[in-house]
């Protein structure tokens, strides 16, 4: 776990940076990666290291022009001459494949993910390539499915459950919480719990109140898990196949609107970081934090924010569990001025635990209060107007950065 | 064919008369059978001779065709994107809403899940409250805010309207519970699909029923389809009406409105005396699971045309409606015109209705009056207004 010595500023994260070590990310799997032909590498998303192994170094593009990315919108990926374009679940669909090809041991389970494809497709033609025992449709009893996978996992399968909509894991919070969870500590570290859990959530169009649900607020409690949220079709696959490579249960949260994202990512094989969070735009008068979809409400804010002369530093924490202090912290040393914009409610939400980590740890830093701007605390209404209403747009984040600065 | 008794047959030719002047005395009673027979499981099932009138058939006619006409032009609504999110049709189904409230009071209470926009329409909700809701404004009867898949209507005993499958069967079981507590002589019908039929916490709220002999029928609605998945790719047994094991079932041809009236009269009855009940609906529903599923990935299109052919509920009646000459062929396309005509009258009306206020955001969080504020979120712009707004409901 990531170690906080409060008062005292100092973060070490979970993977060590400080010291590059290229090894560390090359995380125990059941064959050797080295019989691979193409080359493996971690990205770090501030270009500092990428450590490759037989491809050529990379380096990032820190600025994403477009925030919606549609049609062949400016990969912040790749600035390799190949690479493919593809949406948002293909990627998903791609890190899934390529690690179930890799490792015999990754199934997937949830309800319509075989046949029928996946209700937003991300599990189209597994069942076809890999068979019914691999790719598993489930009634629809989420309790007792997440329940197998955890079992199933306990003794070596690494199992990628999956919630056709993440509001309906909440049937199955007891088995996330107590087993998923705890199991590893309980057990005095003799069961490992490598499941993957996922699925889309967050507000959609006017999906209504049940079905529109950020579950990030409510698991973040649970220890022992990990959380990360993709928000690009980069960091999506990257993000799925580390999640199934994790020893630890990871529970990766994907948005109802950013499925049809398309971005260019790399031909070559690429992992992410789990622990890391992603530089967007590196910037100098304020940090804004976020994730998941947020992070495109903030880059069309950013637009408006740099014509209006701002410099905003725009940070995608991605992992939202734990969070990446070392990028963050830097970040809040160098602008001193934090605002964080995210999709959850106010109540308990990531940002206010967000809140609490930089105050606790990077007090000295910060010029302002922290700012937090969340949905409202209500049941997602059915109505488009009401429902606009309910999440932090654009314009809100722009007024919120112009009061900060003052 | 349909056996029939008449008690009494009027005489005279009905073509120039209005239909009103019908000269079958409206206290006849027709004995008609049903398709099938009910099949039981730890019980004895009632007879398949259903008693009915000519008005009562001519009812179900005219509801059953209303419910079809609202289905297919929420399915125009929603492709001209005037519905949004998801939006679950019922055509096909009509009988077991229809069929249902014949056999009940508006003292007994229904809950369903999302597919509710008929069952809505049977407890009495209106068109325009419907089309009001599906289109998110203020004059629907979630004043906007829930959408097609939460549909109520207290005053009837209309408790919804659930998005999380199977959510809403303990619920069910708790009304009965409040019914049996308070004393009130009436019963829940607490429904769900075939898919739900594998939740967990469908047994737990059943064994508890039993336990304390709770007046609950649990009704599922057998589409044979759990979104995309064929019940048997779903459950072991797909004999649903039999899954209660100690609580009796019934097994009842869902597409005919007279064998689902039988039906609910008869767990009505059984639930006063004996506690829980399971009806089994083999019911079908011609739309894929929601607008956003075509309906034809996992099943044929000549299974789809063959049920609407040989089973639809409309039609059923339509026939008897024929054979007995309680009316003319005329009259009945008289009536789907008119039907069209006050659907059309209701989309229009909706679609003047006003959104909701931003303020109604905020409203129906809490009870007003209990000391409790509501937390506002530190979004700075308009919102800043909502902290000095009473905002409660």
């Amino acid at each position: 776990m990531a170690t906080l010595f409060q008062g005292l500023g100092v973060v070490t994260p979970l993977s060590s940076s400080n010291s590059f070590d290229s090894n560390k990310f090359l995380l125990p799997s059941r064959r050797s990666l080295s019989e691979r032909k193409d080359g493996i590498f971690v990205v770090r998303s501030d270009a500092r290291v990428s450590q490759v192994m037989k491809t050529g170094a990379r380096k990032h593009e820190l600025l994403i022009p477009n925030a919606v990315a549609t049609k062949g919108g400016s990969s912040v990926a790749s600035t390799s001459k190949s690479g493919h374009e593809l949406l948002l679940f293909e990627a998903l669909r791609e890190g899934l494949e390529e690690e179930m090809e890799r490792d015999p041991c990754v199934c997937v389970m949830g309800e319509d993910v075989g046949h029928y494809g996946g209700s937003y497709k991300v599990t189209k033609g597994l069942a076809t390539k890999f068979g019914d025992l691999r790719v598993l449709d489930t009634p629809i009893a989420e309790n007792s499915f997440t329940g197998m996978g955890i079992g199933a996992a306990m003794t070596g399968l690494r199992p990628v459950v999956e919630g056709m909509n993440m509001g309906f894991l909440l049937l199955a919070f007891n088995q996330i919480s107590n087993n998923c969870g705890m199991l590893h500590y309980t057990s005095g570290g003799q069961f490992k719990i490598p499941i993957v859990i996922r699925g889309p959530g967050g507000v959609g169009r006017q999906l209504g109140a049940e079905h529109s649900q950020r579950l990030e607020s409510y698991f973040q409690s649970i220890p022992g898990i990990q959380m990360v949220a993709c928000s690009t079709p980069y960091n999506a696959k990257g993000l799925m196949k580390a999640a199934i490579r994790s020893e630890n249960p990871v529970i990766l949260f994907e948005h109802v609107l950013l499925y049809n994202l398309k971005e260019k990512i790399p031909d070559e094989e690429y992992v992410l970081s789990l622990e890391e969070a992603e530089m967007v735009r590196p910037g100098e008068h304020v940090t804004i934090l976020t994730y998941s979809r947020m992070r495109y409400h903030v880059m069309q804010a950013a637009k408006t924010l740099v014509n209006k002369g701002y410099d905003p530093e725009i940070i995608d924490i991605r992992s939202l569990k734990p969070f990446d202090l070392y990028t963050i912290g830097n970040s809040v040393k160098k602008t001193h001025r934090v605002l964080i914009v995210e999709e959850c409610m106010r109540t308990g939400g990531i940002g206010a635990s967000l809140t609490a980590a930089i105050t606790e740890n990077f007090h000295d830093y910060l010029d302002a209060p922290i700012v937090c701007l969340s949905s409202q605390d209500v049941p997602t209404p059915y109505a488009g107007t009401l429902e606009e209403w309910t999440v932090v747009q654009p314009a809100q984040i722009v007024t919120a950065v112009e009061q900060l600065c003052q | 064919m349909a056996l029939s008794r008449l008690s009494h047959r009027g005489v005279g030719s009905t073509l120039l008369r209005p239909f009103s002047a019908r000269p079958i005395s409206s206290d006849a009673t027709l004995t008609i059978e049903t398709s099938v027979p009910f099949t039981a499981h730890n019980c004895d099932p009632p007879s398949r001779d259903v008693a009915t009138s000519a008005p009562e058939l001519l009812t179900f006619f005219r509801d059953m065709a209303l419910m079809r006409r609202m289905e297919i032009a929420a399915d125009s609504l929603y492709k001209a994107k005037l519905i949004r999110g998801f939006c679950h049709l019922y055509d096909g189904q009509e009988a077991v809403a229809v069929g249902m409230e014949a056999g009940i009071t508006k003292r007994d209470c229904i809950i369903t899940a999302y597919r509710d926009h008929c069952t809505f329409l049977g407890r009495g909700g209106t068109l325009l409250e419907v089309f009001a809701e599906l289109m998110g404004r203020r004059e629907g009867c979630s004043k906007g805010k829930g959408g097609s898949m939460h549909f109520y209507k207290k005053e009837s005993g209309f408790y919804g309207g659930h998005g999380i499958v199977g959510a809403q069967i303990p619920l069910g079981c708790g009304l009965a519970f409040a019914q049996k507590y308070s004393k009130d002589e009436a019963v829940t019908f607490a429904l769900y699909g075939d898919g739900a039929a594998n939740q967990g916490q469908l047994f737990e709220a059943l064994n508890i029923a039993a336990l304390w002999d709770l007046p609950a029928i649990l009704v599922c609605e057998n589409n044979h389809y759990g979104m995309g998945t064929a019940e048997w790719r779903a459950a072991k047994s797909p004999a649903y009406y039999k899954r209660g094991d100690y609580v009796p079932g019934l097994k009842v041809d869902g597409m005919d409105v007279l064998a689902v009236k039988q039906a609910c009269k008869f767990a009505k009855e059984h639930a006063l005396k004996n506690g829980p009940l399971i009806l089994e609906m083999d019911t079908y529903r011609y739309h894929g699971h929601s607008m956003s599923d075509p309906g034809s990935t996992y099943r044929t299109r000549d299974e789809i045309s063959g049920v609407r052919q040989e089973r639809d509920p409309i039609e059923r009646v339509r026939k008897l409606l024929l054979t007995h000459d309680i009316a003319a062929e005329k009259e009945l396309k008289d009536i789907e015109k008119e039907i069209r005509k006050e659907v059309d009258e209701a989309i229009a009306k909706a679609k003047e209705s006003p959104m909701p206020d931003p303020s109604d955001l905020f409203t129906n969080v809490y009870v007003k009056g209990y000391g409790v504020e509501v937390l506002i979120s530190s979004n700075y712009t308009a919102l800043e207004f909502y902290r000095r707004m009473d905002i409660f409901s």
